[in-house]
């Protein structure tokens, strides 16, 4: 076995180190570990993408000395370790984006706490995108959805407490689900192992006998994970987690916590159950309906909203539905759309929590549309990197929202039945969006007397600027190399089966 | 408004930054006439009149005898909740129906994976008691997670309720410390001092002998935490204070999770890469035996006893 076949699991465990040893140190070796931590998973994790990329095929790891239906596996394909990489880049510039925030609302003595729950929950990502075991799948669930309630209410205010108990009741819900399915699968299949429980699911799938267990089973894991991914009726949670906590924390949970859960859930619909029962058992026709009811409601929503940061939190529901109505779609094309709806998503909505910080930081720190306006001339490069989130958003093209979008109609077209909707909500759903995006943007365009705040220059804030501007390449890498990313989409697509 | 400037646009030097501050947008200069926002300023009282409205406005909104549609919504809301929850045990019960029946020789989970656990679990092992062979030999991975769930959970209730320290000496000298707990109760000083050494010790027994009885990390863990639950309990803060304080605890937890950590990764790595593992099996049944499961009962035992205190010491007064 080369050694690169070692990565995956030393950049879990590593993770799961650095988060020990980071509760017992002060906040600036914690801090500087947690960076060389991330640093140190995205060269690992992409140093296993491109072996995959040349060897062509994926993987499989054993956690210790015994192998499959015995022992903890893990397995690496393309689509993984490209997750990976990519969900590292994303943490890191998030946590360096909102740093200076951290230490004004954060206790000084609770910062390090921060960056373990953040080792922590890069580790659950990581055991998330890689696990090849079920019972695997669920501890590291427990981790990220104890990291993700940790980084709600590290900033202790009522909001983010109410905020913290409203996530943890209707997460442990969705937990509560999964691990119910898990038993149903355990017990008709005898196997936690995702691939041994889909070859006894094809042997079992020819008799009724186990129709109903696996339908339920089926819905139970769906549903668990669409709470924990806010589709739309169960949002509830979201708008406070998102629009209250600090910016960093609403960066990572709406860009990478809920993506943990929707990819862990194409793994399961591709390796456990196997995407052709899915597709008989209806269950994703009510991912599909779903799914366009939050494209609208969730746009809806954030149109009444007069919180900037509320306003991009209830636009996330908007967009979970889209990657929902790709599922829903039940065809290849439909999940390769979604797929790359998620990345778009990861890099947008990161990209625009952390600008509008910015904004509002020349708002005398007030997050209300009023005083917002002509925020963008007051922090020009947090104004640009609005204005790119924005226009990717709404899907202008060049941008990586307008690729999604293009993939998404072009996935309904190939699916009779469900064309007609697809194509209206989407149209309606860009409008919507661009209603309430634009007129963010000619709000923080539109001159005012600029002696009411002082405006901050891009040479004050040089981090700050240096991930709004990395941000801003990779949303135009996903938007002008799509066609790449969409080959390396469906070859790990292929690799699953 | 003084500072934009106002004059006809300079069709020749448009440049980025001009725009950029907007100094030159045609908005503004041209002749397109839109002019910048007025600011809408209120007098401190229209202010004030507007708050007190508003948290007016806030106080019946809410208020279930004033407004009878907040009152519809509460009962539907509750009558839905049930009418959903009772769906749902529903569900589950229908299910339960049609799975295997329990105990059944010809049922789906007794298969491969049960019978090697069963069968070769002490040769491969060597550790009597299967279960604990089984959780932290077979899949040691998911228990070293399941580890870092209390390790997280500690973490998360520590940024809830941990004070100060300045906070916490001032706590104590406004005796607030006694106020949930009799002071110098001696029933419970003696209770205390007969039973802790036993709980302790029977909890170190549990953990060290995980592998040859029933128990482990996790079990024995729990009932050490316990007893120093009691003993903090009975004495008081200050005296567990002088033997477990908070330097104490994260050298405790760090150094046991670690171990495990570095036992779980030489375990794996070395497996998984094929080379050969130097840690002995032993003789089944002796307490020196059965490999890395003994220092990795250690190791959770630990834990899970750090874990239970800090829980308690932290809901009790909010810091170790």
């Amino acid at each position: 076995m080369d050694i690169v076949c070692n990565f995956p699991a030393v950049s879990i465990l590593l993770c799961l180190f650095g988060g020990i040893i980071s509760s017992g140190l002060k906040q600036v070796a914690a801090r500087i570990i947690n960076a060389v931590l991330i640093l140190t998973v995205i060269v690992l994790s992409a140093t296993t993408f491109v072996y995959t990329l040349a060897t062509g095929s994926s993987f499989v790891y054993v956690m210790g000395r015994f192998p499959a239906p015995w022992g903890n596996e893990i397995r690496a394909g393309m689509l993984e370790t490209f997750m990976a990489t990519f969900f590292g880049i994303i943490m890191l510039l998030s946590l360096l984006g909102g740093e200076k925030k951290l230490h004004d609302e954060v206790e000084e003595d609770k910062i390090f706490l921060y960056y373990v729950l953040n080792d922590l929950l890069l580790s659950s990502l990581l055991a998330l995108v890689y696990t090849n075991d079920l019972f695997t799948a669920y501890v590291f669930i427990e981790i990220n959805t104890i990291a993700a309630c940790g980084l709600i209410m590290i900033r202790q205010n009522g909001r983010t407490i109410e905020a913290a108990v409203r996530y943890m009741i209707m997460s442990l819900l969705g937990s509560g689900m999964i691990l119910l399915s898990i038993c149903l699968l355990y017990d008709i299949t005898g196997h936690l192992l995702m691939s041994n429980i889909k070859e006894t699911i094809v042997s079992i799938s020819h008799y009724d006998t186990y129709y109903i267990p696996l339908t339920v089973a089926i819905a139970l894991i769906c549903v668990g994970l669409a709470i924990k991914s806010a589709l739309y009726p169960f949002h509830a949670w979201l708008p406070d987690a998102y629009g209250y906590s600090t910016v960093s924390s609403a960066a990572i949970l709406s860009s990478l916590v809920s993506k943990g859960y929707i990819f862990l859930l194409i793994k399961i619909f591709y390796r456990v159950i196997g995407i052709e029962i899915i597709r008989d058992s209806k269950v994703i026709n009510i991912l599909f309906i779903f799914g366009l009811a939050g494209m609208i409601f969730g746009s809806l929503s954030a149109m009444k909203e007069g919180d900037i940061r509320r306003m991009i939190a209830f636009s996330s529901v908007a967009q979970i539905g889209y990657i929902y109505m790709g599922f829903g779609l039940g065809t290849q094309v439909g999940m390769i759309a979604s797929i790359f709806h998620i990345l778009t998503h990861a890099a947008t909505k990161s990209l625009l929590f952390i600008s509008a910080i910015g904004l509002t930081e020349v708002s005398g720190g007030s997050r209300h549309f009023n005083e917002a306006t002509g925020s963008g001339y007051r922090n020009k490069i947090a104004g640009i990197g609005f204005t790119v989130g924005s226009l990717s958003m709404v899907g202008l093209p060049a941008f990586a929202g307008f690729i999604s979008k293009i993939l998404f109609a072009q996935a309904a077209l190939k699916n009779p039945h469900k064309m007609l909707p697809v194509l209206i909500v989407l149209g309606i759903s860009t409008i919507l969006n661009a209603i309430y995006f634009l007129k963010t943007v000619i709000r923080i365009y539109t001159p005012v007397d600029t002696s009411l705040y002082k405006p901050l220059t891009i040479k004050k804030q040089k981090l700050y600027s240096c991930v709004i501007a990395m941000f801003i390449m990779i949303n135009f890498f996903l938007g002008l190399m799509s066609t790449r990313v969409i080959d390396w989409i469906t070859m790990g697509l292929e690799m699953f089966s | 408004m003084s500072k934009l400037r106002f004059s006809k646009r300079d069709t020749k030097d448009f440049s980025l930054k001009e725009w950029m501050d907007g100094t030159d947008d045609p908005m503004v200069t041209g002749d397109i006439g839109m002019k910048p926002q007025r600011i809408q300023k209120d007098d401190f009282q229209t202010v004030m009149k507007h708050m007190r409205d508003y948290e007016e406005v806030e106080r019946h909104l809410y208020d279930s005898d004033k407004n009878t549609g907040v009152r519809i919504f509460n009962k539907l809301y509750r009558i839905s909740s049930i009418i959903f929850t009772m769906l749902l045990i529903g569900v589950l019960l229908y299910v339960v129906s049609y799975l295997p029946p329990v105990g059944n020789a010809s049922n789906p989970d007794n298969n491969v994976v049960a019978q090697r656990y069963i069968e070769n679990g002490l040769e491969e092992t060597g550790a009597v008691n299967i279960v604990s062979g089984m959780i932290l030999t077979y899949r040691a991975f998911d228990t070293f997670g399941e580890t870092n769930v209390l390790f997280i959970a500690t973490c998360c209730v520590m940024i809830m309720l941990m004070l100060e320290e300045k906070a916490l000496k001032e706590q104590e000298e406004t005796e607030q410390n006694h106020k949930f707990e009799p002071q110098n109760d001696q029933i419970l000083i003696f209770a205390a001092r007969v039973l802790c050494p036993v709980i302790l010790v029977f909890g170190i027994y549990i953990i060290l002998n995980g592998h040859i009885s029933p128990g482990g990390g996790f079990s024995g863990g729990a009932i050490l935490g316990a007893g120093m639950c009691l003993y903090a309990n009975a004495m008081g803060f200050s005296r567990i204070g002088k033997w477990f304080n908070e330097n104490v605890y994260k050298i405790a937890k760090i150094s046991a999770l670690c171990m495990y950590g570095l036992i779980g990764s030489y375990f794996y790595i070395t497996g998984a890469n094929g080379i050969e593992n130097h840690i002995p099996l032993g003789i089944p049944g002796h307490i020196l035996s059965s490999g890395i499961i003994l220092p990795i009962n250690i190791a959770v035992g630990i834990e899970v006893a750090c874990t239970m205190y800090a829980f308690y010491a932290l809901f009790r007064r909010g810091g170790l």
